[in-house]
């Protein structure tokens, strides 16, 4: 029986990313998935990033992961997101070249040393006692594993809808993956079903592209990775994107389908994202609204399909054709495929840890969809994690977990296990109350020497980072206590508009006037005299960094006093043993919750809802004892 | 989310509240004993002290106003009953007093202990034994039971449906910013900036209605302070006696003859009235009279109410009348003038006129000193009324932190920026009825808007 450290089974976002690090990391690992083509392909629209996803990517490339890289070598349309609001929402995002992102990443498998390829299906998950042994395949090849990651997408048990035709499928002409549910669920796991959708794709040239609205990338477009060469950046040429609208007409002709609509009928049990619904569901829930925007993305620079963002539905065919023949620019349109619902199994992630394996079963880890969540970015995010733990646990290292106040893959992971989720679960920046800390401009200086200690960035890129640091924050010291004369500034205030001052001002309070730009700042008084400054205004990133740390200092500091108070209750640890049931002075809900979710620190206890702070304050003498 | 806040300093009152002959106000946590250094002045600083030390001094406002001459008793960790820094002190124990002094020490950012608070950290720093400590999940019990079987009385009902409505404002504005951020590449419409400011200030305004009902809040929980002054011999103790219809001031011919300062309470149409009679404010060689004068002027000082009593006779003193306008504010004080059986039309100025033989007048005086009491505001049972300090203090936080997210966005910030301090103000609110998340503003605007591509 062929033996490894690590099977991770399926090729997507979250196994490639799981695989890679873990090989990376010097474990032996096998890749299981049907097809090996299929590595990294996008199911949905082609594209990486956007707001708080575009933070996601670049944390996992600080930490040494692919998805940045990849999407940077195949994007056809870099944009920052939010570019007219402040620095901790902007957000990258990218069009990306299906095709060729797909190739790359099979690529980039491939040829990751450590890391074998397997064509096969996975049936069952071998489980002695309370520890995973490894798996059995369709082909009769049971492959043995000190610990498995299971990242199955939307695979398990799947089936897609088109109209009342239901069919069994993960991805549009891929079959589904059936038996690791119900060997799951023998094994104690709890098992929930949830829905997603994706619009019908269009033939390129049926489209009369001469009256819709054109939305371009970014005169000067900014990569995902750190690690990207930004003399050859972008890699390939740029395209542009188009808008048009429904309208009454539109909506008129979906209604008409609405007998024949798997969701409305009730053939469709899965709970559906609120954040993405499909068309039927927005002309319902919002009939007041008397158009919808729709976006015309590329689906690559040779190719001849164009994905009709906005308009994921599961009504009949013929319906989803005829309705768009009445939009704006598609009169002519030809369908290339139709939209479709797809269902699939999730295990509710209380059932997993801050570290992704799961608590039921030893080295058995879960990452990405299979956790409810929704997106490549949050997949790729938790297969990086999952990677990292198992290799780490394999190794003899520490558990890898991030805090919320760290990044956006602690909130995303913490939750997971504390929340669990009935909706497909999607990032957003509302969700970090962190969030002016978490930008995606310093996700190299809150991350990148993790990404080091663990042997998946380079200690070259890492020092670089390393210095800067030291640069910023002498450089802060300085500006907090150089003052500058009215007689030297008060010039340059004027002319930007901003009222003079009497005597003398530290260049950080200076700083704080929206007006005022910091290397204008600095060289009022000569930059070239201090030698911390001088370092500073030569270094582009790191002025930018001192800038905005100096800008929205006071903002943070109460963002910070906020959160605070809360933070030392992360290191309180819970036991996982403690039985809530004989914890008579809790609540009868604080009870079941805890009991449920086992929550490894009172900090973690505090989050979940119906958990009161009496509730906790009984806990905090309970673990006295 | 829930909140619990334990390097937080803490204050509270620790003696039971009402009038007792001393109150003791305890402070603990990190910051206790250079925040009650802040407003003590002594011979030496606290900082400077050593544990287990009683210090003798005064109580003074950032403004120079003498609150009270205390015995303060410095513990220093891990020795105290909370095993924290701990600062006990010991005033007189007037409410009034104890009132002022805790607000000034909440104005330096300490907070007010939860119940059992003190002995939950007491335990959680191994300063008692568990027995104690089931002592203290009972008291936290008791307390969840009292939340769960609802408001315990009508005005915490009525308040704690306010806030919640002053909450639910709060997410719907807090939805409007976070849509711009989380999903600015939709087609849908954005808050502008003057609705924004408008939409805060609406919440600032309610906030600011129920601030002003706080004095009446407290009136309504712990009773009005009423100082009666004058001169020897106007009939203060008559006329409190008639007030009470029953004797227990000793009321005699021979001057300065109540000493003491003598508190009576009565119940005026459903509002308590803490009447104090007092020996006079002036000069005295008599050592005991001279204890009783010093008193008088503490009384004075702490009244919500001050009766300047004079006769037709010796008229108002002049000299009384300046010394007590600087003691209290002026718009304190009602000028009564006694013994009208004796002289019907005297010319005299005053506020009311009263015979305490006859009991003429008596009904306007009532009507005048609820006036005073309660302010011109009407309140009907269905007015939301802050009485409590921890909910005042909890709104006082919201509204600070909306007037900044106010001027951020008046400033033209991003939506982020705004968002920080509506957050702290939802926390704040949080504190009063229980909690916001994150869940709240995200469950909002799936629900009323339309999102997603």
């Amino acid at each position: 029986m062929k033996t490894y450290d690590i099977i991770v089974i399926g090729g997507g976002h979250a196994g490639i990313e799981a695989a890679s690090a873990a090989a990376r990391m010097g474990c032996s690992v096998a890749l299981i998935t049907m097809d090996k083509y299929a590595i990294g392909r996008m199911s949905c629209n082609p594209a990486i990033g956007g707001t708080a996803k575009g933070h996601l990517v670049r944390e996992i490339d600080a930490l040494g992961g692919v998805m940045g890289r990849l999407a940077d070598k195949t994007g056809i349309q870099f944009r920052m997101l939010n570019r007219s609001k402040g620095p901790a929402v902007w957000s990258p995002r990218c069009q990306s070249d299906r095709e060729l992102y797909s190739k790359a990443a099979v690529e980039e498998i491939l040829s990751t040393e450590n890391l074998e390829v397997v064509e096969d299906s996975v049936t069952d998950i071998i489980i002695e006692g309370k520890e995973v042994k490894g798996v059995k395949t369709k082909s009769g090849n049971d492959i043995a594993a000190k610990a498995v990651i299971l990242s199955s997408g939307t695979f398990l048990n799947a089936l897609m809808h088109v109209g009342l035709n239901a069919k069994s499928g993960g991805r549009y002409g891929e079959k589904p993956a059936t038996g690791i549910t119900e060997s799951l669920m023998k094994a104690g796991f709890e098992s929930g079903r949830l829905k997603t959708g994706t619009p019908p794709r269009l033939a390129k040239d049926s489209i009369n592209w001469d009256v819709l609205e054109e939305q371009p990338g970014d005169d000067n477009p900014q990569p995902f990775s750190y690690q990207t060469d930004l003399n050859e950046f972008p890699y390939l040429p740029q395209v542009s994107c188009h808008i048009t609208y429904t309208d009454a007409a539109v909506h008129k002709i979906l209604e008409k389908g609405f007998d024949e609509s798997p969701m409305f009928t009730g053939r469709i049990k899965g709970v559906g994202p609120r954040y993405c619904p499909s068309i039927e569901d927005k002309i319902v829930r919002f009939a007041d609204k008397e158009r919808h925007q729709l976006f015309l993305e590329p689906e690559g620079l040779d190719s001849d399909q164009i994905y009709l963002n906005g308009f994921s539905t599961s009504l009949p065919a013929e319906i989803q054709l005829e309705a768009m023949r009445k939009v704006k620019g598609l009169e002519n349109v030809e369908m290339v495929r139709p939209g479709y619902a797809v269902e699939y199994d999730f295990f509710p992630p209380h059932q997993i840890d801050n570290t992704l394996e799961t608590k039921l079963v030893s080295g058995l880890y879960f990452a990405g969809q299979i956790n409810g969540t929704s997106g490549y970015e949050e997949a790729a995010a938790q297969g990086l994690m999952a990677g990292i733990n198992a290799a780490s646990k394999i190794q003899g290292r520490r558990d890898f977990v991030l805090k919320r106040s760290e990044a956006y893959i602690g909130v995303l992971i913490d939750d997971l296990v504390t929340k669990s989720t009935e909706e497909p679960y999607r990032m957003f920046t509302s969700r970090a109350e962190h969030r002016l800390l978490l930008r995606q401009d310093n996700a190299d200086r809150r991350l990148m020497h993790y990404g080091e200690e663990l042997g998946l960035i380079d200690k070259e890129l890492s020092d670089q980072v390393k210095e800067r640091e030291e640069i910023i924050k002498q450089s802060i010291s300085v500006c907090q206590t150089k003052k500058l004369h009215a007689r030297e500034v008060n010039g340059y205030l004027v002319s930007r508009g901003t009222p003079p001052i009497d005597s003398t001002e530290t260049i950080s309070k200076l700083c704080k006037r929206p007006e005022l730009e910091l290397k204008e700042l600095l060289n009022v008084n000569g930059a070239e005299n201090d030698p911390v400054l001088r370092q500073l205004i030569n270094d582009s990133v790191a002025l930018n960094q001192v800038e905005i740390e100096l800008k929205y200092e006071g903002y943070m500091k109460r963002q910070q006093e906020t959160i605070a108070r809360l933070e030392r209750y992360e290191d309180l640890k819970i036991p996982l043993t403690l039985n809530y049931s004989t914890l008579n002075a809790l609540s009868i809900e604080a009870r079941e919750k805890l009991n449920k979710i086992k929550p490894r620190s009172i900090g973690q206890a505090m989050r979940i809802s119906g958990v009161s702070p009496s509730d906790i304050s009984i806990l905090l003498v309970y673990l006295k004892k | 989310m829930t909140t619990i806040k334990n390097e937080d300093t803490i204050v509270a009152l620790a003696t039971p509240a009402g009038v007792g002959a001393i109150a003791v106000i305890r402070v603990s946590g990190p910051k206790a004993i250079e925040t009650v250094d802040k407003i003590f002045k002594g011979r030496k600083k606290l900082s400077e002290a050593s544990t287990h030390t009683v210090h003798y001094g005064t109580i003074v406002t950032g403004e120079g106003e003498l609150i009270d001459d205390v015995l303060v008793s410095v513990f220093r960790k891990p020795n105290s009953y909370t095993g924290e820094d701990s600062v006990e002190i010991s005033t007189h124990g007037s409410p009034l007093i104890t009132q002022k002094i805790i607000e000034l020490l909440l104005s330096e950012n300490l907070r007010i202990a939860e119940p059992g608070e003190f002995t939950k950290r007491a335990f959680l720093n191994n300063r008692i034994d568990l027995t104690q400590a089931e002592a203290v999940v009972d008291v936290i019990n008791a307390r969840t039971e009292a939340s769960l079987r609802g408001s315990r009385n009508q005005l915490d009902g009525l308040l704690s449906q306010k806030v919640k409505q002053l909450r639910e404002m709060l997410i719907n504005t807090s939805s409007f910013v976070e849509l711009e951020l989380d999903f600015a590449e939709e087609d849908i419409e954005f808050v502008n900036k003057d609705e924004l400011i408008k939409r805060i200030d609406d919440v600032i305004n309610e906030i600011d209605k129920l601030l002003s009902t706080y004095s009446f809040g407290r009136v309504i929980r712990e009773g009005v302070n009423v100082a009666l002054v004058g001169k020897p011999n106007v009939g203060k103790s008559s006329l409190l006696n008639y007030i009470l219809k029953e004797s227990r001031a000793i009321v005699s011919e021979i001057p300065g003859t109540t000493r003491d300062v003598i508190r009576e309470e009565v119940s005026i149409d459903g509002i308590l009235f803490k009447l104090y009679d007092t020996a006079g404010i002036r000069a005295s060689e008599d050592v005991i009279e001279k204890e009783g004068v010093s008193r008088s002027r503490e009384a004075v000082k702490i009244s919500d109410v001050v009766l300047l009593i004079g006769d037709v006779e010796q008229k108002f003193s002049d000299d009384l009348e300046e010394e007590l306008k600087t003691l209290t504010g002026s718009n304190h004080i009602i000028k009564v003038l006694n013994k009208i059986d004796l002289k019907k039309e005297s010319g005299i100025d005053a506020d009311v006129k009263v015979s305490a033989i006859t009991g003429e007048g008596i009904e306007e005086l009532f009507r005048i000193m609820k006036a005073k009491a309660i302010g011109s505001e009407s309140y009907t049972e269905k007015t939301a009324v802050v009485s409590n300090i921890r909910h005042y203090d909890c709104l006082k936080r919201a509204k600070e932190s909306l007037q900044i997210a106010k001027e951020s966005t008046e400033g033209g910030m991003s939506g982020e920026f705004i968002a920080v301090d509506l957050r702290r103000a939802e926390d704040s609110l949080a504190e009063i009825i229980g909690e916001v998340t994150t869940d709240d503003i995200l469950n909002n605007i799936f629900s009323k808007f339309c999102i997603g591509k």
